[in-house]
């Protein structure tokens, strides 16, 4: 089952309205510029070249163009999870980076619900969150991220 | 050597936000006790004064300029895992105090020699000692073999 996900802000999810097995996609970037690359890098303090500097990434590091902050694809994903269930419900939210994201990549994010578990504090929900990158270059989507994210759900 | 303090300052977290591709908060800036977006607190770099990827006066860069620029060791490697847990929301207002401590190291054979893994773990605390975030932070350096 997908269903889109809506704009929630700070509103937590109550429990009655999640399923296992629900999934929710949210396209988090279109055409990623080089420019949000660097907004990120002023925003966040990481300066590192290899984000930035194409003349750098290129001709010393030996990469095809800059790529992005790893961090900013976490951020973006987390973002998506957060208009889902409300930055504030959030427990855990943790990804593995399994694949560089490059300058034109379109990225979504695959948030699936694994577990709703009753806790001390009330119920959680526990989340599998996969974000796809669709390559301008060569059409190919691939996984960029991989985790899961925990929070806790309005009764 | 990480930030001595971090303070959760609403321009910043307006900018970071932004780099997010959030749209402004009704009235322009976020409000004190909003909750910062969740990866926030890797935006702490801002207050090391020895973080290693800005420039800084009187020490070399390595991007490029009149030339193309240097390979530079020890910039830490590539991340390759990042995990937060949340004791309660990053505010904006809060002060946080963050203390690193190395965590696992382990290595792993890919396909282009020896992966070296590295865990850092830092936990975020507020002004009153209590924890706000601990995150774990996972970096990865390849070795040639």
């Amino acid at each position: 089952m997908t269903a889109q996900a809506s704009r929630r802000g700070a509103a937590a999810l109550r429990a009655g309205e999640l399923a296992v097995g629900q999934t929710f996609e949210t396209v988090v970037v279109t055409d990623l510029k080089r420019t949000q690359i660097v907004q990120y890098a002023g925003a966040s303090g990481d300066y590192n070249p290899l984000h930035t500097d194409e003349v750098y990434a290129t001709m010393v590091a030996g990469y095809p163009s800059v790529f992005a902050h790893g961090m900013l694809t976490m951020g973006l994903t987390g973002q998506a999870v957060a208009g889902l269930v409300g930055t504030e419900s959030l427990l855990r939210f943790g990804v593995r980076f399994t694949a560089q994201v490059w300058p034109g990549d379109t990225l979504t994010v695959r948030t699936s619900v694994t577990r709703i578990l009753e806790g001390d504090g009330g119920p959680v929900a526990e989340f599998s969150v996969s974000t796809m990158a669709l390559s301008a270059t060569d059409g190919e989507s691939r996984e960029v991220v991989s985790g899961y994210a925990h929070a806790r759900l309005a009764a | 050597m990480g930030a001595l303090r971090f303070p959760v300052e609403a321009g910043h977290v307006l900018a970071f936000a932004r780099a997010l591709g959030a749209a402004d908060p009704p009235g322009g800036l976020p409000g004190a006790g909003d909750a910062a977006p969740a990866t926030f607190t890797i935006a702490a770099a801002q207050f090391d004064p020895e973080y290693p990827l800005r420039p800084r006066p009187g020490t070399p860069w390595h991007g490029s300029g009149g030339d193309a620029g240097l390979v530079t060791e020890g910039i830490g490697g590539l991340h390759a895992e990042q995990h937060f847990t949340y004791h309660r929301p990053i505010r904006v207002g809060d002060v946080l105090v963050p203390s690193t401590r190395p965590g696992e190291a382990w290595e792993k054979q890919g396909r282009s020699g020896r992966l070296r893994f590295r865990e850092r773990i830092t936990e975020f605390r507020d002004e009153a000692g209590q924890l706000v975030v601990t995150a774990r932070s996972v970096s990865v350096q390849r070795e040639a073999s």
